[in-house]
């Protein structure tokens, strides 16, 4: 495997990057859980793209600035860190909070976006429907809920975590908390807004999502011009690990169709 | 030594069956298990209870703040202290505390404790807390800025109170273009603040500081924890160059006295039980929600409980007798306990919950007067 792990710098800050694969930039934002690693999904991804994977600031190994407070400033920074990247363009692909973030990248300026995927976004509130409640959740719940295939949710919590690991849960917990216990994996504005994601855009859910309800994916998709809405059927909340060759070739699907 | 009667107004005909059913006493506990008639009743008990330490001798009558919960039936302590202060001559009253980062404006707090100071001529103790974890899931507060809105709350309080209005305030979370209390607070130059705590090196060196030298009190806690807090308020205080007063140093406690050792263990069993496990006990994903307290110390809390493995037993009064985090028995056990925290520390502020758990209001008044009779006046100096 040829994925390489660098500190990665943008302004005065560092932060974790995987990179692998050749072909035009594919930006990947990770969600609330924290960065996974160098997954199969990537992989299949960096098969026809150069694939970045940045961990968010305030994240794992990555540096947690004061001037980071919320999903706004993170978005600005990822635009940062586009536009450092030089003046192509590049395909971006989020995760729910990574996906709240990409939209908000969006509706600022998308001219150096070729293409929006968003996996089970967060960042839009549905009254009636409120997300589940990730804080209050116990370990085991978080688990049964992030899943549908509940021998994955066994599988994970049979393993016991190194003291690394847990630190990284820790730290992951706690910037997860910054970006989204209030308002509650929502921003207000955000939805007011998404008419100027004037790029393809692919919203893609896990029907089973316990934490952000499918049913959120209509309202992307009506908000969103020109947005396509794929619900995957027997996925939870992480397409990309539940069902990573499906997600990745509906992603690839959607970027080679254009 | 002073001594507060401390209450914490639990819902006692609480279903403790159906308490099971649910992971906390807290937030999600439904309130179709409160019934109003009996809840009714049980503010009556507990005003008169509060009332009762008057006569017997307290220095200082105390409630506190908690939201969404059976453990306590205070959302708005100073409601209740405001009816005290009427039903009282010169006891103080004690609101410990308030939890100034769950609200939006604090100007609100520092207004509510400046008339309750003028209401009461001066009889007022103010606490100010950041509400336990689970205060966060109740309000949706945000705990990752529970620290820094508590430290800009409370600058905003304390400049209200002294600082000659009208003025501007402006802070990362709080910005108000006329701060002007009126009234301004009846003490001068404010009135006591008082730092109840379950320990945190940060909070430690923060109320220690020579301009606040803030009376700092350990609840809830074994006794080896609390003298080891006292401690390094202690040593804090003498790195800063002065050395502390017992009244800076508190403990807070359930104390549970009856004529016999055997006799106040039968007794006290069913409240420190109920209090400790049903009452209290959250999981630590409510408890220590991500923030509210340092990273760092979230880690170590969390290697701890990998060490320890995670606590499902019910504690027993045996236990939390043997750690000293309740003080249970004859009048001598419970004194000799005192005294030997006093001995630890130098401690000089006692504050008990006299009321516990399920405790009835019968055993608590015989606790409360045999407090006040046999223990308090041989621990007066």
């Amino acid at each position: 495997m040829s994925v390489r792990e660098r500190k990665h710098q943008v302004r005065d800050i560092s932060v974790r990057l995987f990179r692998d694969g050749k072909g035009e930039k594919l930006l990947f934002l990770h969600g609330e859980t924290g960065l996974p690693g160098w997954i199969p999904f990537f992989e299949a991804l960096a098969s026809r793209f150069d694939v970045l994977v940045p961990e968010h600031p305030g994240f794992g190994l990555s540096d947690n600035p004061p001037w980071i407070r919320n999903v706004a400033d993170l978005a600005l920074y990822y635009l940062d860190l586009v536009e450092a990247l030089g003046a192509e363009k590049v395909h971006v692909v989020g995760h729910s909070l990574g996906g709240w973030t990409a939209a908000e990248m969006a509706t600022r300026n998308c001219t150096q976006f070729n293409s929006l995927s968003l996996i089970s976004p967060a960042g839009v509130r549905v009254k009636g429907l409120p997300a589940g409640d990730n804080f209050i959740w116990s370990p085991e719940e978080t688990a049964r809920n992030l899943f549908h295939d509940q021998t994955l949710a066994e599988q994970y919590l049979a393993r016991t975590p190194s003291e690394t690991e847990v630190d990284l849960q820790l730290t992951n917990r706690f910037a997860a908390a910054k970006f989204g216990w209030d308002p509650r994996w929502y921003s207000p504005a955000l939805e007011r807004w998404l008419h100027r994601i004037k790029v393809p855009t692919l919203v893609i859910w896990g029907r089973d999502d316990k934490f952000l309800p499918s049913a959120y994916g209509k309202v992307w998709s009506e908000r969103v011009p020109g947005a396509r809405l794929d619900i995957i059927a027997e996925c939870g909340h992480l397409p990309h690990v539940e069902k990573a060759d499906v997600t990745a070739e509906k992603i690839l699907g959607f970027l080679g169709g254009r | 030594m002073k001594f507060t009667f401390f209450h914490l107004m639990p819902y006692r005909p609480l279903d403790l069956e159906q308490r099971k059913k649910h992971r906390a006493a807290w937030v999600v506990l439904p309130n179709s298990l409160y019934d109003p008639k009996k809840g009714a009743d049980e503010y009556q008990s507990y005003i008169d209870q509060l009332v009762y330490a008057e006569a017997l001798g307290f220095d200082v009558i105390g409630v506190n703040e908690h939201h969404q919960t059976a453990y306590g039936m205070m959302p708005a302590p100073n409601l209740i202290a405001s009816l005290l202060i009427a039903r009282t001559k010169t006891v103080k009253i004690a609101i410990l505390g308030r939890a100034l980062p769950l609200v939006a404006n604090p100007i609100n707090i520092a207004e509510e404790f400046a008339m309750l100071d003028n209401l009461s001529k001066g009889r007022i103790i103010t606490g100010f807390v950041r509400g336990i974890g689970n205060e966060y899931h109740a309000t949706g507060l945000n705990p990752y800025f529970s620290h820094e809105r508590y430290q800009e709350a409370h600058d905003l309080i304390v400049a209200a109170w002294t600082r000659p209005g009208p003025f501007a305030f402006e802070g990362e979370h709080y910005n108000f273009r006329y701060v002007n209390l009126w009234p301004r607070p009846y003490q001068s130059p404010h009135p006591p603040i008082w730092i109840p705590s379950m320990g945190s090196s940060e909070t430690i060196r923060w109320a220690a500081a020579p301009e606040r030298k803030y009376p700092f009190l350990v609840t809830f806690s074994a006794r080896e924890l609390v003298a080891r807090y006292l401690n390094m308020y202690r040593d804090q205080a003498k790195e800063y160059g002065y050395e502390v007063s017992g009244d800076q140093l508190g403990w807070a406690c359930p104390v549970y006295v009856a004529d016999t050792d055997a006799r106040a263990k039968a007794e006290a069993t069913a409240g420190i039980e109920t209090l400790f496990n049903d009452f209290l006990t959250s999981p630590w994903e409510m408890l220590l929600p991500p923030g509210y307290t340092s990273l760092s110390s979230m880690k170590n809390t969390m290697r701890m409980r990998k060490a320890l493995g995670s606590r499902t037993k019910r504690q027993t009064i045996d236990e939390l007798m043997e750690s000293g985090t309740v003080a249970v028995g004859s009048p001598r056990t419970v004194r000799e306990q005192i005294e030997r925290l006093r001995d630890l520390t130098g401690l000089n502020n006692v504050i008990t919950m006299l009321q516990f758990g399920v405790l009835p209001d019968d055993l608590t008044r015989r606790n409360m007067e045999l407090f006040a009779s046999e223990v308090m006046p041989r621990l007066r100096r």
